[in-house]
């Protein structure tokens, strides 16, 4: 199986240098096809496990609960602006 | 004993009780074992400036009649345990100067059962490896020979528990991470069932088979803390609403008449002669102690690894999403090759177009996985009590052996990653050595029955004498 991993990388927000890549691509692609074992098994009519101990559907009521403070909510943050969180922009200018 | 910090939890414990010494003492007794060895073993990466206090605090508390079941006792944290005030990395640059604002549940819990935090463990960065050199802050060392990995991920917790560093440390278990390095370093380890100890506040790694669990010296010292930690969380929605009993009730109960199943899948898998005389030994004793031993199949074990390192990966995409070095931390350049590679792994078998080949498949044969042990434990069928088999096929490593080979180094993980896939509990037992490094085995049972395997792995201690290394 080949894998783009420079593509990949992008959807998962990484910079990777140039460089790099050979390397990731090989040790990847040796993991994907030790995947291919899995294609011997027979899971037709088997039903996925994402829940492994069988919980269903745990609610609680809606009740509202002593939080972090701002102030400490943005003790930890480098990028700060009026006690808020100053984030990069995502639109670029027209 | 001279050495305090030799002194296992029930041991701290009668000691403290009937003033044989004082926390600051046991305290200060683990601190000096810090300074001496941590240099080397690198087990610590952080220590606690309030730990002596809290000890101060504790033997204070205890003048008082105020009892507690830790009270006074120093054990140490996985650095994946946000710890309020307290630096928490998960061995990343991402996180090198991050101060959580808040404590896990199970800090939380441990704290009010009076135990004095010495400090934060080494780990292989967010909990990705089986050595412990994944860490941005060096590789720990195995304390039994330091040419040789003490196993990951939960590496610092388990050298510090095998060094004397600590009576117990807290870990994180998701394929073996806290199995693994256990029987590296002839410490107890348990991984508990999914959802039976809270994971609120635990840096998440792989969201449905994370488990969190701990490293002692005892099987009892196990069962203590299991005491402590286990129980529902309204933090996290994925533990437990059962009623939980007293995990060291009928540790003394032996194991005459259990019937012990032993996987053929797992000695026909290429296993390390050495492991396996071992493992023949501790199956002798286990025999000798009155069960009965039984031959089982676990047909789909071989395809554990290739299931795991589809779903983990997946799961460890999705997860690692959230650290963009806006709210904490560092940005995402500050990642380590392991994570990278972990988190373009995922985000492939995710994306469109291959969801269906690897993470719908690998969650399909998972259920099979699943079964597998469902068939085995049901009583009705003739089934097992509980299943024992090796952790690892194969000694301790040398450090950098596996580096440059993910692949190899995954398949450490063969004989752990199935009770995380079947959300299932493991119970890592030491067993003795094999040319002067720790082996060990897993006792694994069913869903919820921790308190067996306690029973099980405290019979099988009792046959064997605790080593205490000696530095």
């Amino acid at each position: 199986m080949k894998i783009d991993v420079k593509r990949v990388a992008k959807l998962a927000n990484l910079e990777l240098d140039d460089e790099e890549l050979p390397k990731f691509e090989k040790q990847l692609e040796e993991i994907l096809s030790y995947f291919d074992k899995l294609k011997e098994v027979n899971i037709k009519d088997v039903e996925i496990t994402s829940q492994v101990t069988g919980l269903e559907n745990v609610i609680r009521e809606d009740k509202a609960a002593p939080s972090l403070s701002q102030e400490e909510a943005l003790s930890q943050t480098k990028s700060q602006h009026n006690g808020l969180f100053k984030v990069p922009g995502i639109l670029e200018n027209e | 004993m001279n050495n305090l910090n030799n002194l296992t939890i029930k041991q701290s414990y009668e000691y403290l009780n009937k003033k044989k010494c004082s926390s600051v003492e046991l305290t200060s007794s683990c601190l000096e074992q810090i300074e001496k060895l941590n240099p080397e073993i690198n087990a610590f990466i952080t220590v606690s400036e309030l730990a002596l206090d809290e000890a101060r605090k504790a033997d204070e508390l205890r003048s008082n009649n105020q009892e507690l079941p830790l009270l006074g006792i120093p054990i140490a944290l996985k650095d994946i345990y946000m710890t309020k005030g307290l630096r928490t990395t998960a061995a990343s640059n991402v996180l090198r100067d991050y101060i959580p604002q808040y404590d896990a549940t199970v800090v939380r819990k441990l704290k009010e059962a009076g135990a004095v935090i010495l400090g934060k463990t080494n780990l292989d960065a967010w909990a990705h490896g089986s050595s412990g050199e994944n860490s941005d802050f060096g590789p720990t060392k195995n304390p039994w020979d330091r040419e040789y990995v003490p196993g990951g991920s939960s590496s610092g917790s388990a050298a510090a528990v095998a060094a004397n560093l600590c009576a117990a440390a807290t870990g994180t278990d998701a394929g073996g991470s806290i199995r693994l390095p256990a029987s590296f370093t002839d410490t107890v380890g348990l991984k508990p069932t999914y959802g039976l100890v809270s994971r609120y506040g635990i840096i998440a790694m792989a969201s449905s088979l994370d488990s969190i669990g701990h490293f002692t010296k005892t099987v009892e010292d196990s069962a203590l803390f299991l005491n402590i930690t286990a129980g529902n969380d309204p933090f996290d929605a994925t533990t437990t609403n059962k009623e939980l009993p007293d995990y060291t009730k009928d540790l003394h109960k032996g194991i005459r008449g259990l019937k012990i199943g032993i996987p053929k899948e797992y000695l026909a898998m290429g296993i390390d002669k050495k492991i396996k005389e071992n493992f023949d030994n501790a199956l002798r004793q286990i025999e000798e102690l009155g069960a009965e031993i039984i031959e089982i199949s676990l047909p789909h074990t071989k395809y554990a690894v290739a299931c795991y390192y589809i779903i983990q990966p997946s799961e460890v995409s999705s997860n690692l999403a959230r650290y963009d070095g806006i709210r904490f931390g560092n940005d995402r350049s500050y990642f380590g090759d392991e994570a990278v590679r972990r988190i373009i792994l995922g985000t492939f078998t995710l994306s469109a177009g291959y969801y269906e080949a690897y993470y719908k498949k690998a969650m399909q044969v998972r259920t099979l996985i699943k079964r597998d042990f469902e068939q085995v434990f049901n009583p009705p069928a003739g089934g097992v009590d509980a299943i024992i088999a090796p952790v690892s096929p194969t000694p301790p490593w040398k450090l950098g052996e596996k580096l440059d080979n993910p692949l190899r180094m995954y398949l450490s993980d063969i004989f752990t990653t199935t009770a995380n896939l079947a959300g299932i509990p493991g119970l890592s037992v030491p067993s003795g050595f094999i040319n002067g490094l720790p082996a060990g085995f897993q006792i694994l049972g069913p869903q919820f029955s921790e308190k067996l395997l306690f029973q099980i792995g405290h019979a099988f201690e009792q046959t064997q004498e605790r080593k205490i290394l000696d530095i």
